[in-house]
C-alpha cells in the first residue's frame, strides 16, 4: 500500500502521541514503586555510583576546560572596553544558568542514560526481565525505578560540580594566563549571581533534567526489541531524544524563569 | 484435539490461538497436564514449545481461548493478579535468565530475599542446597558469565526450586548437558516430582530421559496438542508421532530417505571464490 | 545483594561533595545568608529603589552590615524598606543611607553612612536621611539635556 505525505505525518504524529502517553503512564509506575516498599536502597547506591561516580571524570574535566574557554574569549571582547572585570560576572552567570544544568545533562545523557538504556535492553533480550516477572518481582520495581531515581539525584550534584569545576577553570585562565585581578573576578561573579534567580534556577534546571533522563533512559531501555539492534536503538534513542528533549525544555524553562 | 475430562488438571489450554505476525503458532490447541504428574512436551524445533511453557507463567497471552493455571483462568490477568498465580509457579527459562548483575548464589537466594522473613543464614543454607542438588557448589560465588551453558541452566534450576513451588515449568533441561548431568537432572526432577507431589512440565528434545520421565507426554504439532500416556502415545499411528518416535532408531534411515544429495554430488562455489 | 563498602564509601564522598559544591554556589556566589549578627531594624523611605530587593546588602563603608528585609509602598506612595543590621553599631540619628550601584550595571545596595548627632537611632526607628537610587537612563537624560558635565 501507498501512503501519502500527510498520510505518514498523521501516522507519525500518533506514534509520538501514544509514547507520551506510555512515558505518562511508566513516569507514574515508577513514583509508585518508589514510595511503596520495599525500598531498594541498595539498588539505589549501586545505580548512583553508574550514573554519578563514573561520570564524574568526564563532567569535572568537560566543566573545568569550558569554564576556562568562556574565560578567554570572554576577555578578548570585554578588555576592548576595558571591562575586564567583569569576566567573573560573565562566566559565573554563563556557567551557572545556562552551561552547567544543560551540559551536564547532555553529558550525563551521553555517559549514564545510554548505559542504563542499554542495561535493561539486554535484559530485556536475555529474558532477565520476564525472569523476574516468573519470580513475582515488578522488573519496574527492581531494576527500572533505582535507576531513574539514581539520575535524578546524581544530576544536580553533578551540575553542581561542573560549575565549580567551570568556575575554577575560568579563574585559573583569568587570572593566571590572563593576569585579571584575582579579587575583583571573584567580586565581579559574586557580585551578578543571585540565589533565587541563579542558583535555584541552575538546579531547578538540573533536577527537571535528572527526571526527564532518567525517565527516557529507563523507558527506552525497557520498550526496546529483544534483539542485538533493539539494545543499539535503545542507546542511540535515549541520547538523541534525551539531548533534544533537554534543549526543548531548557528553552522553556529559562522562558519562565529568566523572564 | 479434545480429551477426556480427567478432573486432576492442574493445567489446561482450551482452544488457545496465537499468531505472531503472519505465523500461525497455535491454532485452537487444547490439552491439560495432570497434577503432580510428570509432562513432557516434546516437538521439533520451533513447534511453540517455549512459548507454551511462557503461557502458562503468564507471559504470553493467547489471541482466544482459555489458559488455566491452578483452576484460574488467568488469560485476562493483570500483572498484580498473574504475580499471586507465579507465586506458586517455579520456572526455567529456555536460556536461563539469570541476572547477569549478580553472582550464582545472589540469583537463587533472590526470591528467599523478596518473598521471605528468611535470615541471612537460613537464606545460605537454603542456597546451598538447591546449588548442591544440582551440582554446582563450589559455583556460588561466580557471575553468569563465567558459566558454561550448561551450568547457567542448572544455576537456573536451582533458582527456580528455590522457594519449593507446586508447579515446575523447564523449558529445555537437558540441552547442553553431559550424559551425568542429564541423569543428575533427571534424577533431580523426578525426586522433586515424587516427594514434593510438584506438577512438572518438561519440554525437551531428549527422547530417552523424556520417555524415561514422562507420566504423560505432549506432542506438539502443526499448532496443536496430541497428549496421553507414553505407552499410548508410542503406539499412535499419526505419522508426525512415529516420524518424531523412530528418529533416533537405526531404522529410521531406511525408512525415510533424508533427500541431502543436492548438497553432496559436487562443491559448486570454490571456483565462485572472490580471488584477492 | 552484597554490601561492598568501598563502593558505598565512593558513593557517600560523592554525595558529599556535590551537596558542597552546591552549598558553595547557594551560600558563597548566591549570596543567599548574611551570616553576621543582625536583629537591629530600622526603616528607610526612598522616593526611587531602582532594582533593590530583599535580600539586598546593606553596608558601611563598603562592609556588610546587614541586609534588606521587605519593600513596601507607603502611603505617600514611597518605597518603604525595612533593614535589618547588626545591633552592636552605633549609629546616630543623622545617618544617611543611599542606595547605590555596585559597578556601572550591577546589583543595588544601601549604603548608611554615619552623621556627627549624639542621639543614637533605637531599633524601629526610620532614618530621615536617604538618597534614592540613580538610574543609569535617568543619568543619561540628563547628560544629554544639560548638554555638558556640570550636572545639576
Ligand atoms: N517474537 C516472535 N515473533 C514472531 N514469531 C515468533 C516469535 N517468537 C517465536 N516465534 C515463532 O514461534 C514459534 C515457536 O517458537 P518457540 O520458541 O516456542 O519454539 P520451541 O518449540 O521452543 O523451539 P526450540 O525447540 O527450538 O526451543 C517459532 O516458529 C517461532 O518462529
Ligand atoms: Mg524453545
Amino acid at each position: 500500500m501507498k501512503f501519502t505525505l500527510i498520510e505518514n505525518l498523521g501516522y507519525r504524529s500518533l506514534v509520538v502521541v501514544e509514547h507520551l502517553g506510555r512515558i505518562a503512564q511508566f513516569a507514574l509506575r515508577i513514583t509508585a514503586c518508589l514510595l511503596v516498599p520495599p525500598y531498594r536502597f541498595r539498588r539505589l547506591v549501586g545505580d548512583v555510583y553508574d550514573a554519578g561516580v563514573l561520570s564524574l571524570p568526564v563532567v569535572c574535566l568537560s566543566g573545568a576546560v569550558v569554564g576556562g574557554t568562556l574565560s578567554l574569549l570572554g576577555y578578548t571582547t570585554l578588555v576592548r572596553f576595558g571591562a575586564e572585570e567583569a569576566l567573573g560576572a560573565l562566566v559565573g552567570l554563563a556557567v551557572i544558568r545556562e552551561l552547567g544544568p544543560v551540559l551536564t545533562a547532555l553529558l550525563v545523557t551521553g555517559r549514564a542514560g545510554s548505559a542504563f538504556a542499554a542495561e535493561i535492553a539486554t535484559m530485556v533480550t536475555t529474558e532477565q526481565l520476564d525472569g523476574l516477572r516468573m519470580m513475582s518481582v515488578d522488573p519496574v520495581d527492581f531494576v527500572v525505578s533505582p535507576k531513574a531515581l539514581a539520575l535524578l539525584i546524581a544530576m544536580p550534584l553533578l551540575a553542581g560540580l561542573f560549575a565549580v569545576f567551570a568556575l575554577m577553570g575560568g579563574y585559573g585562565i583569568a587570572v593566571g594566563l590572563l593576569g585579571v585581578d584575582g579579587g575583583s573576578f571573584m567580586a565581579s561573579m559574586e557580585g551578578s549571581v543571585k540565589f533565587w534567580n541563579d542558583v535555584i534556577g541552575s538546579f531547578s534546571k538540573a533536577i527537571t533534567f535528572g527526571a526527564l533522563t532518567g525517565l527516557i533512559a529507563t523507558y527506552r531501555g525497557y520498550i526496546s526489541e529483544p534483539t542485538a539492534a533493539g539494545v543499539s536503538a535503545a542507546t542511540t534513542g535515549t541520547v538523541v531524544i534525551g539531548s533534544v528533549t533537554i534543549l526543548v525544555f531548557d528553552f522553556f524553562l529559562n522562558g519562565f524563569w529568566g523572564v | 484435539m479434545s480429551e477426556p475430562r480427567e478432573p486432576e488438571f492442574r493445567i489446561a489450554f482450551d482452544g488457545v490461538s496465537l499468531k505472531r505476525g503472519d505465523r500461525v503458532i497455535f491454532d485452537g490447541l487444547s490439552c491439560g497436564f495432570p497434577r503432580g504428574r510428570v509432562s513432557v512436551v516434546l516437538g521439533g524445533s520451533g513447534a511453540g514449545k517455549s512459548t507454551l511453557i511462557r503461557m502458562i507463567g503468564g507471559l504470553q497471552r493467547p489471541d482466544s481461548g482459555v489458559v488455566r493455571v491452578a483452576d484460574e483462568d488467568i488469560t485476562r490477568y493483570s500483572e498484580r493478579e498473574l504475580f499471586k498465580v507465579r507465586d506458586r509457579i517455579g520456572m526455567l527459562f529456555q536460556g536461563g535468565a539469570l541476572l547477569d548483575s549478580m553472582t550464582v548464589a545472589e540469583n537463587v537466594a533472590l526470591p528467599l530475599r523478596e518473598h521471605t522473613r528468611l535470615s541471612e543464614k537460613d537464606i545460605e543454607a537454603e542456597v546451598d542446597r538447591r546449588l548442591v542438588a544440582v551440582g554446582l557448589s563450589d559455583a556460588g560465588q561466580l557471575y553468569p558469565r563465567e558459566l558454561s551453558g550448561g551450568m547457567s541452566r542448572r544455576a537456573a534450576l536451582a533458582r527456580a526450586i528455590v522457594m519449593d513451588p507446586e508447579i515446575l515449568l523447564v523449558d529445555e533441561p537437558f540441552s547442553g548437558l553431559d550424559p551425568i548431568n542429564v541423569r543428575r537432572i533427571e534424577a533431580l526432577l523426578v525426586d522433586l516430582n515424587r516427594h514434593l507431589d510438584l506438577t512438572l512440565i518438561v519440554t525437551s528434545h531428549h527422547m530417552a530421559s523424556s520417555i524415561r520421565m514422562a507420566d504423560r507426554l505432549v506432542f506438539m504439532v502443526d499448532g496443536i496438542a496430541i497428549a496421553g500416556p507414553p505407552d499410548e502415545l508410542l503406539k499412535n499411528s499419526d505419522e508426525r508421532i512415529v516420524e518424531f518416535l523412530v528418529a533416533e532408531s537405526d531404522s529410521f534411515a531406511e525408512h525415510h530417505e533424508l533427500d541431502v544429495t543436492p548438497l553432496m554430488d559436487r562443491r559448486t562455489l570454490p571456483d565462485r571464490r572472490k580471488k584477492s | 545483594m552484597k554490601r561492598s563498602p568501598l563502593r558505598d564509601l565512593i558513593v557517600g564522598i560523592f554525595v558529599l561533595c556535590g551537596l558542597a559544591a552546591i552549598a558553595y554556589l547557594s551560600i558563597q556566589l548566591g549570596g543567599l545568608y548574611y551570616s553576621g549578627p543582625a536583629g537591629f531594624k530600622l526603616i528607610a523611605t526612598f522616593d526611587e529603589v531602582g532594582d533593590l530587593k530583599p535580600r539586598s546588602a546593606v553596608v558601611i563603608a563598603g562592609v556588610r552590615v546587614g541586609q534588606v528585609v521587605s519593600i513596601e509602598l507607603d502611603d505617600l506612595l514611597r518605597a518603604r524598606c525595612v533593614l535589618d543590621v547588626d545591633p552592636s553599631l552605633e549609629l546616630d540619628v543623622e545617618t544617611s543611607a543611599a542606595i547605590k550601584t555596585a559597578g556601572l550595571l550591577g546589583e543595588k545596595f544601601i549604603a548608611l553612612e554615619p552623621g556627627g548627632s549624639d542621639e543614637m537611632l533605637e531599633s524601629g526607628d526610620e532614618i530621615d536621611r536617604t538618597v534614592s537610587a540613580l538610574s543609569i537612563e535617568s543619568l543619561v537624560g540628563k547628560f544629554v539635556n544639560d548638554s555638558g558635565l556640570e550636572g545639576d
